[in-house]
């Protein structure tokens, strides 16, 4: 998995290396306070990939292990318009946003609708195959390497902290857009009629259709909703990760990683999870290099020891 | 069972033993490399079409097997099977009753979570160190042989008889096991977990147990695999790979025996064909399994005829 | 020392008091009742004795151990049996196998790895003999799925045989039952009470009076009235709940 901390990381783990084996309390002012923002940005990534999946685990009951594809696509088609066909950004934008959700509708009508209810282990085989079908399409289509994509000009450049450190400027607002859909994301499902069936549905979804609620179009939406965010992900992060078909298939376990910590169903726990993880990462990387990547998973080991359903996950 | 599913294990059965003969040295590796998935699969539908735990970690137990086996080749020099095996088989043992211990402790879509999660663990653990051999693995250049004689197991035709003994050897315990108190109970815990306990079944030991007999067999496979391909590398353990072998399992028919090993045949088979048709295989692949899951119930297996595990309702006469 | 006694058994659902401050004994080779109007209660009761549930608040002893917190299996083994509401029956197993996995509990030595499980002689004669006291026999080898409603409630009570517990807890073991079906259950459920002791939720009040020593009325999770069958029929308090006057 890429290093999708700050671009300093080569500086900073050379001085690190010195560090790393003493007490944390020895890390500068300047790195930790980079490796927090690091940590908050990677973690509002996750947020927005983990929501949808853990919205379409709880309303509709589905593990959908291809959510990473609508990642990548969205990546994949903002790339296609901005760089094959010239669009402006913004139309670019919303175009790829508003074809994942076309995309997400059409395999959730034909293909997940009749996975409801049915063995955990089909969903995982079927989404399985979804996989392989959609990563196989983008080589298809853009062939094997991996595209670079380009930060908008607007947003390049570095932000200065006073004396103390800089920060990359498309970090930051990467941070505030995930920080805006936590925002909108949460206002959605607590204030909203919606947002109620939604949170009745992901306790207990045969008590939400016995009381004569049309479930159906609420996981249409919900699931579009989900595919949406996980698209805004990808073309967010294009210019940080770069854009290669495998790209959903690696960050949708992490992303899995987060939804399980934070419990199955909740928005809550995936805000919760996905800053621990974006946190644990981003420190994990700059003091303990040789085991970063394992920390996530011994996190989610120690969580699941200490609380079966995840830290806000219903206990079942 | 059904006439035509025992005729086809017939058949398939002298087919395999007259493959030595063709003097093909690609078709006897080729059929070796099924016969090691095919034990790799049913170690899985053990845990899965036996006891009903969905897990897709499982090829971490094949992996830490191969890569045993490879680091005592290695570092060590043992090229040894009859101390390789055995220790290969503890490591993937000991490795499948720590990870079991802490994903029994969940249920559903958390476990197949947790097994997955715990299984990158692994994956990373090799692949970001260079002990294991980082991204690249380990390649074992040295031949191996059978305790101190000069049988060479490297030698294709050798290792293919070695593999085919196991693979029986695997079945017929594995027969046994079904039929037996434990293996009922397995069932009876996949069938309705509630009454069993209920009844009184420290359901947890069992499912352990399961867990752990599927993880020494998986290893089993890792170890042969190892000797079959000579290089150890992270991908062997990687959920994706988990996920091919939970394929081969449903393609072939859950909790059958046969089943799996129809399943490994056929999977291996098409990917091979596959790829050299179209360098697109993958999609190809992941259509068939969509399709296959979406419209097919009980796998090959099933629609052969055979739709109950072994050993249930069997019927005996009280003398 | 009574079999089982609870002590303010309280479960709350959310707000919702299921059960509230429940005081009762069961005593030892009794029959006892317990009534009450829908959702009075009984089923979440029972899972409370049985170990579905752990209480709120309050506790639980079985012969003076408190078994409070006991998981299900714990208690199963203590000597706590349960049937349920909607039958919980092996349906992909035969008749013959869902009451051999109840009957292997009983004998240690029958725990193997090897030996095939239709190969131990004591378990199978128990089998058999449960199958002719139910008539069962001849749908030996039939799938449990596909049995009749009352043949499956039959097969659960099949299994609490094959486990012997001391105390059984059966949860509305009529229901669904035609006339003839629920007159055979009375007579088994007399025989088995010769030798266990009896919890048994019930609506059919014919089932109720005919078998129970002591009866128990629940209504809205809480006890109004405990006591003697006679003494039931008489109280007023019941006869408002169930009539509303």
């Amino acid at each position: 998995m890429e290093n999708v901390g700050s671009e300093r990381v080569d500086l900073l783990s050379a001085r690190s290396h010195a560090i790393s084996y003493r007490a944390v309390a020895v890390m500068e002012i300047s790195t930790f306070l980079i490796q927090v923002l690091n940590g908050i940005q990677f973690g509002m990534l996750l947020f927005l990939i983990a929501s949808g999946l853990t919205l379409t685990f709880g309303v509709m009951g589905i593990i959908n292990l291809a959510h990473g594809a609508f990642f990548m696509i969205g990546a994949y088609l903002v790339f296609q318009f901005t760089r094959h066909w010239g669009w402006p950004l913004p139309l670019a934008f919303s175009s790829a946003v508003a074809a994942v959700v076309v995309i997400g509708s059409v395999v959730e009508r034909s293909v997940l609708a009749p996975l409801v209810g049915r063995d955990h282990l089909d969903q995982v085989l079927v989404t399985y195959g979804l996989i392989l079908i959609f990563d196989e399409l983008a080589v298809v289509f853009w062939g094997k390497d991996v595209q670079p994509a380009a930060i908008p000009s607007l947003l390049r450049g570095s932000l200065q902290f006073g004396d103390i450190f800089v920060y990359p400027v498309y970090r930051l607002a990467l941070t505030v857009a995930g920080l805006l859909c936590a925002l909108g994301l949460y206002l959605l499902v607590a204030k909203t009629r919606l947002g109620m069936i939604v949170r009745a549905g992901s306790y207990d979804r045969g008590m939400v259709s016995a009381l004569g609620i049309n479930v159906d179009p609420v996981f249409a939406l919900v699931f579009g909703l989900g595919a949406a965010l996980a698209a805004l992900a990808g073309i967010l992060a294009a210019p940080i990760l770069s854009v290669s078909p495998g790209m959903g298939d690696k960050i949708i376990i992490i992303a899995f990683v987060v939804v399980v910590i934070g419990g199955i169903g909740s928005i809550k726990g995936a805000f919760v999870g996905a800053l621990l993880v974006g946190l644990l990462d981003s420190f994990g990387k700059v003091l303990f290099p040789s085991v970063s990547s394992l920390l996530i998973y011994a996190l989610m080991a120690f969580i699941l020891v200490w609380r079966p359903s995840g830290l806000f996950g219903k206990a079942t | 069972m059904s006439r035509f599913l025992v005729i086809g294990i017939v058949v398939a059965a002298c087919l395999v033993l007259l493959v030595p003969l063709a003097g093909s040295q690609y078709l006897t590796t080729h059929v070796t490399r099924i016969l090691v998935y095919a034990i790799f699969a049913v170690s899985l539908d053990l845990l899965v079409g036996f006891c009903g735990l969905v897990s897709l970690g499982h090829a971490a137990f094949f992996g830490i097997a191969a890569y045993a086996t490879a680091l005592l080749a290695d570092k060590v020099g043992v090229t040894n099977v009859l101390i390789s095996l055995p220790f290969s088989i503890l490591c993937a043992t000991g490795t499948a009753l720590v990870i079991g211990l802490l994903t029994l402790r969940t249920a559903g879509i958390y476990f197949i979570m947790a097994t997955l999660a715990l299984a990158e663990m692994l994956y990373f653990l090799v692949h970001d160190n260079d002990f294991f051999g980082g991204s690249d693995g380990i390649l074992v250049l040295s031949r191996f042989y059978l305790g101190s004689t000069s049988i060479d197991v490297s030698d294709p035709v050798i290792r293919y008889c070695v593999v085919v003994t196991v693979t029986v050897a695997v079945l017929v315990g594995l027969a046994f096991l079904v039929r037996s108190p434990f293996g009922r109970t397995l069932q009876g815990i996949k069938s309705n977990e509630r009454r069993m306990r209920a009844l009184g079944y420290n359901i947890a030991r069992y499912k352990l147990a399961c867990f752990v007999i599927g993880g020494a067999l998986a290893g089993l496979a890792g170890h042969l695999y190892l000797l079959l391909t000579s290089l150890a590398d992270p991908s062997i353990l990687d959920w994706i790979h988990s996920a091919q072998v939970l394929m081969m399992v449903i393609l072939g028919g859950l909790g059958t025996l046969v089943g799996p090993m129809v399943g490994a045949f056929v999977f291996v088979e098409l990917i091979d064909q596959m790829s050299v048709l179209t360098e697109h295989w993958k999609l190809a692949v992941g259509i068939v399994v969509v399709v296959a899951t979406l419209f097919g119930r009980g796998g090959i297996a099933g629609v052969a005829g055979r739709t109950r595990a072994w050993g249930v309702g069997a019927k005996r006469p009280i003398t | 020392m009574s079999l089982l006694e609870t002590q303010s058994l309280t479960m709350y659902f959310g707000l919702l008091a299921a059960v509230n401050d429940v005081s009762l004994r069961i005593e030892r080779d009794e029959i006892h009742a317990i009534i009450g109007p829908n959702g009075a209660g009984k089923t979440t009761f029972l899972n409370l004795l049985s170990g579905e549930l752990h209480p709120t608040t309050g506790s639980l002893y079985f012969q003076g151990h408190d078994v409070t917190r006991w998981s299900p299996d714990r208690r199963a083994r203590a000597g706590i049996g349960r049937s349920f509401q909607h039958s919980s029956v092996f349906e992909d197993l035969s008749v013959h196998e869902n009451l051999r996995l109840a009957a292997q509990t009983q004998f240690p030595g029958s725990f193997g790895f090897f030996q095939s499980a239709d190969r131990y002689d004591d378990v199978h004669e128990r089998v058999a003999e449960i199958q002719s006291a139910l008539s069962l026999t001849a749908s030996e080898n039939t799938r449990a799925g596909e049995l009749s409603h009352g043949e499956q409630r039959q097969l659960e009570i099949g299994m609490l045989m094959a486990i012997s517990p001391t105390l059984m807890l059966l949860d509305e073991p009529t229901s669904g039952m035609s006339r003839n079906e629920t007159l055979d259950l009375i007579n088994i459920l007399r025989q088995l009470a010769a030798k266990h002791t009896v919890v048994l939720v019930e609506h059919d009040m014919d089932v109720v009076f005919e078998l129970a020593n002591r009866i128990t009325v629940l209504v809205n999770g809480s006890v109004i009235a405990s006591g003697a069958p006679d003494e039931i029929r008489a109280d007023k308090a019941v006869r408002t709940a169930y009539l509303g006057h």
